[in-house]
């Protein structure tokens, strides 16, 4: 039922056969070994109670920010989840780092069920799992020093550094992302966006994490400051062998960054697969939409795409559609698609053949189209490398150019 | 030509010093064109376009120096209540925030009315009919009966047609929109950018539209101003900036973004950051980030050069920028 790693490679077991290995491997709840996801999330949902009454407080409905949530990590990939505003990809950021409660589901960390853990077990597995915050400018408490901000999770975690050696782990931490280590006494307003997002990643990477959850944390950067946390955020990767959960709404960073990317809609995972699967060959008619109003920076584009324009308003949380929870904004729509949910599964007739449309998409109706326009049907070149005059592409030195812009 | 800015500055004195935020502005609107101002945060766009406005903060903003050509007449030199005329009716804004800039206690139908009572003298059942007409122009869905709902009843991409609507209300020669998607969903931002192509193309109006979006600039714009520090680096039609960029600023944000239909490899960063304002640096106020920098971009001040007869860089370099790529 979840996407096969290996399968966008080739041939392998027909889809079917591997969805009954996955399903035995779950029920068995096997210990983990090599190669599993190191994350495995399952059926997670969120419902916030819709109440009424001021004494007597009714419960009139819920609200399903999360709705039946599935996807798999593994180590050291980087699992892109997108989505417009509101679809919950924010509320499964927070019950992946225990800030909020799932309804229901299991969230399962090398084979064990966290989600219902507390106490000091808890402790222990949330060490490994950090989030970084889209913000850079409110998720930082601005009258603390940078130092204790990011030295601030050893407070709860003092077996990974003791008292001591603090200080210095703080300034290799400064250090790793780019920024002076001579800082650490500084307040963050003493720095600018960009900056200010490497003091929360920082902070993430204190406890060693094995996977970094990442909610929007270039969303509020500007193009050229975004572009170094980008690339500072891939060499973190490659060098500690992260595991990401990164989320954002721009379809280009995403795919930029990203091993496989699922597209989130009112709740759910409608679609999800490699990187070239959703982007080049998606099949649900969200995604489609989605891509197709991704503007492109190129004005040869204009000729070449068709838009899909949606129409309407996303549905409330509150009040889900029956059946197919897209059908109120899609062009496909039947009646079928009204009374049956589709199952977030590849579709029947990808299922037996050797296409990278084969991978899971909650559609009735999944068939390809192809929204994205190449390179070969644009004017503009790739992005060139670097540029020549030996400039690297790097960001350490870029957080120095900017010293002279903090008092 | 509709609007001509010229050499405009304006400085903001603040407790720190005086933030030159905008240092010589150059751009120009005809009829039915699209101007898109391009820029990162800070860069003087906003500014900019508040002083062709006239609604500057002042003080603490000052204009220092400029032009602002009105179909023909210097906006800057007339009289406060003459230029609010030219405000009402011939130009219009609309803003980021579509929340933050509709009245939360009026309702939406009150508020577009409003512009046909104050300007056209309507009584206000005309005027009424007016807002469901516009807010059916616009595709809010059930405009007749949506007419007396408050802005917080509606939807962000609803708002910023709202939005739109009264900014068209009475055909404007001239609108200027400051981000006007920036807040909302890939999906509803193609929605609204379509209405306001749509409008623009219907009554001939000059778009000068405020993004630091270089994907939705490539959508829509006719040509494009890039604003670095208060300043305009470099004009150019739209399909030629893309193409070949004749200032390095410009040409490193092109390479910064990733792109949708390929995975690529590491982003060229810029690196470094925009100057603080009140200590811009001499020369070229790109030389400290520019790879391309030599001594002359740290002593002289790059005047806009003509680059051909549709394109300006200020750029010692520009020749090398442009054969380099
Ligand atoms: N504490 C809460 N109580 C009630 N509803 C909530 C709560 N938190 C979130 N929601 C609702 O749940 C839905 C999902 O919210 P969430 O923040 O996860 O979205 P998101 O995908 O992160 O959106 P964005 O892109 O805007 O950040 C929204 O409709 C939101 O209003
Ligand atoms: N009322 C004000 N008082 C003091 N400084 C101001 C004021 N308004 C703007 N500035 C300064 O002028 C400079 C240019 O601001 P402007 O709003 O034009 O930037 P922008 O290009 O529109 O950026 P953004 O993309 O963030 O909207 C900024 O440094 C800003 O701090
Ligand atoms: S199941 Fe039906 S409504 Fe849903 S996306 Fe597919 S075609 Fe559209
Ligand atoms: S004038 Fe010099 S510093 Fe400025 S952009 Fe051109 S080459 Fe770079
Ligand atoms: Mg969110
Ligand atoms: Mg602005």
């Amino acid at each position: 039922m979840h996407a096969d790693r290996d399968r966008s490679a080739g041939t392998g077991e027909g889809a079917v056969g591997s969805t009954l290995l996955s399903k035995a491997r779950e029920d068995a709840a096997a210990p983990y070994t090599e190669g599993d996801p190191i994350l495995q999330v399952r059926d997670l949902a969120k419902h916030y109670p819709l109440t009424q009454g001021i004494l007597f407080k009714r419960q009139i409905g819920a609200v399903r920010a999360v709705d039946g949530v599935d996807f798999d990590l593994y180590a050291g990939e980087t699992l892109g989840i997108v989505g417009e505003s509101g679809c919950g990809k924010s509320t499964v950021a927070k019950m992946l780092v225990h800030l909020e409660r799932p309804t229901a589901g299991a969230i399962r960390y090398k084979g064990e069920d966290i989600s219902k853990l507390s106490g000091r077990a808890l402790k222990a597995v949330r060490r490994n799992i950090q989030m970084v915050f889209q913000d850079p400018y409110t998720s930082l408490n601005p009258r603390m020093t940078v130092g204790d901000i990011i030295g601030e999770p050893y407070e709860i975690h003092p077996e990974v550094a003791p008292k001591g050696s603090r200080r210095q782990k703080v300034q290799d931490l400064l250090d790793v992302v780019g920024l002076n280590p001579e800082y650490i006494n500084r307040y963050p307003h003493q720095f600018s966006g960009g900056q200010r997002q490497r003091i929360g990643i920082a902070r993430g990477l204190a406890l060693n994490p094995e996977i970094i959850v990442a909610d929007e944390p270039v969303s509020a950067l500007d193009v050229s400051v975004q572009a170094q946390v980008v690339n500072l955020l891939d060499r973190l990767q490659a060098e500690f062998n992260l595991s990401f959960v990164f989320i954002a709404h721009d379809l280009s960073i995403v795919r930029h960054i990203s091993d496989r990317v699922g597209v989130m809609y009112l709740g759910r995972i409608v679609e999800i697969g490699s990187d070239a699967e959703i982007y080049d060959h998606p099949t649900h008619p969200y995604t489609q939409a989605l891509l197709s109003a991704v503007p492109v920076p190129d004005p040869t584009a204009r000729e070449h795409r068709e838009r899909i324009i949606l129409h309407g308003d996303v549905p409330s949380p509150a009040n889900i559609p029956s059946g197919c929870r897209f059908r109120t904004r899609c062009w496909k729509a039947q009646e079928r698609c009204e009374l049956e949910v589709p199952l977030l599964a590849v579709p029947a007739e990808f299922r037996l053949v050797d296409t990278p449309a084969r991978h899971d998409s909650a559609c009735h109706f999944a068939e390809e189209k192809h929204v994205v326009p190449t390179e070969a049907e644009l004017e503009i070149p790739g992005p060139a490398e670097a540029p020549g005059d030996g400039e690297a592409p790097g960001d350490g030195e870029a957080s120095e150019a900017g010293e002279d812009e903090t008092p | 030509m509709l609007l001509e800015v010229r050499d405009l500055y304006v400085e903001f004195h603040t407790r720190e010093g005086v933030a030159k935020a905008v240092n010589g502005v150059n751009y120009s609107v005809a009829e039915g064109e699209t101007l898109a101002v391009l820029g990162e945060s800070g860069s003087g766009k906003s500014v900019t376009a508040q002083a062709v406005m006239g609604i500057l903060d002042m003080p603490p903003g000052k204009i220092a120096g400029g032009e602002i050509l009105f179909k023909d007449q210097d906006l800057l030199k007339l009289r406060p209540d003459e230029r609010r005329k030219i405000r009402g009716q011939e130009m219009a804004m609309i803003f980021q925030d579509a929340l933050s800039s509709l009245n939360p206690v009026l309702t939406v139908g009150e508020q577009l009315g409003e512009m046909f009572v104050v300007h056209r003298g309507m009584s206000r059942k005309d005027a009424k009919a007016k807002a469901v007409e516009l807010m059916d122009r616009v595709r809010i869905p059930a405009a007749k009966e949506r007419v007396g709902q408050y802005p917080h009843q509606f939807s962000g991409g609803m708002r910023q047609r709202i939005m739109i609507a009264m900014a068209m209300a009475l055909e404007p020669s001239l609108i200027i929109a400051d981000e006007p998607t920036t807040a909302l969903d890939v999906t509803v931002q193609a929605q609204v950018m379509d209405l306001l192509a749509e409008l623009q193309r219907e009554l001939n109006m000059g778009l000068i539209l405020i993004t630091h979006d270089l994907g939705v600039v490539a959508d829509v714009a006719d040509k494009i101003a890039v604003m670095y520090a208060g300043r305009i680096v470099e004009t150019a039609p739209v399909h030629e900036i893309y193409k070949a960029p004749a200032h390095p600023y410009t040409k490193g944000l092109l390479q910064s973004i990733p792109r949708l239909d390929q995975k690529g490899r590491e982003l060229y960063a810029i690196k470094g950051l925009p100057p603080n304002l009140t200590r811009i640096p001499p020369g070229c106020a790109f030389n400290p980030r520019c790879p391309m920098a030599q001594d002359v971009c740290r002593s002289d001040v790059p005047p806009l050069y003509e680059v051909d007869e549709q394109r300006r860089s200020a750029c010692h370099f520009w020749k090398e920028t442009l054969d380099a790529r």
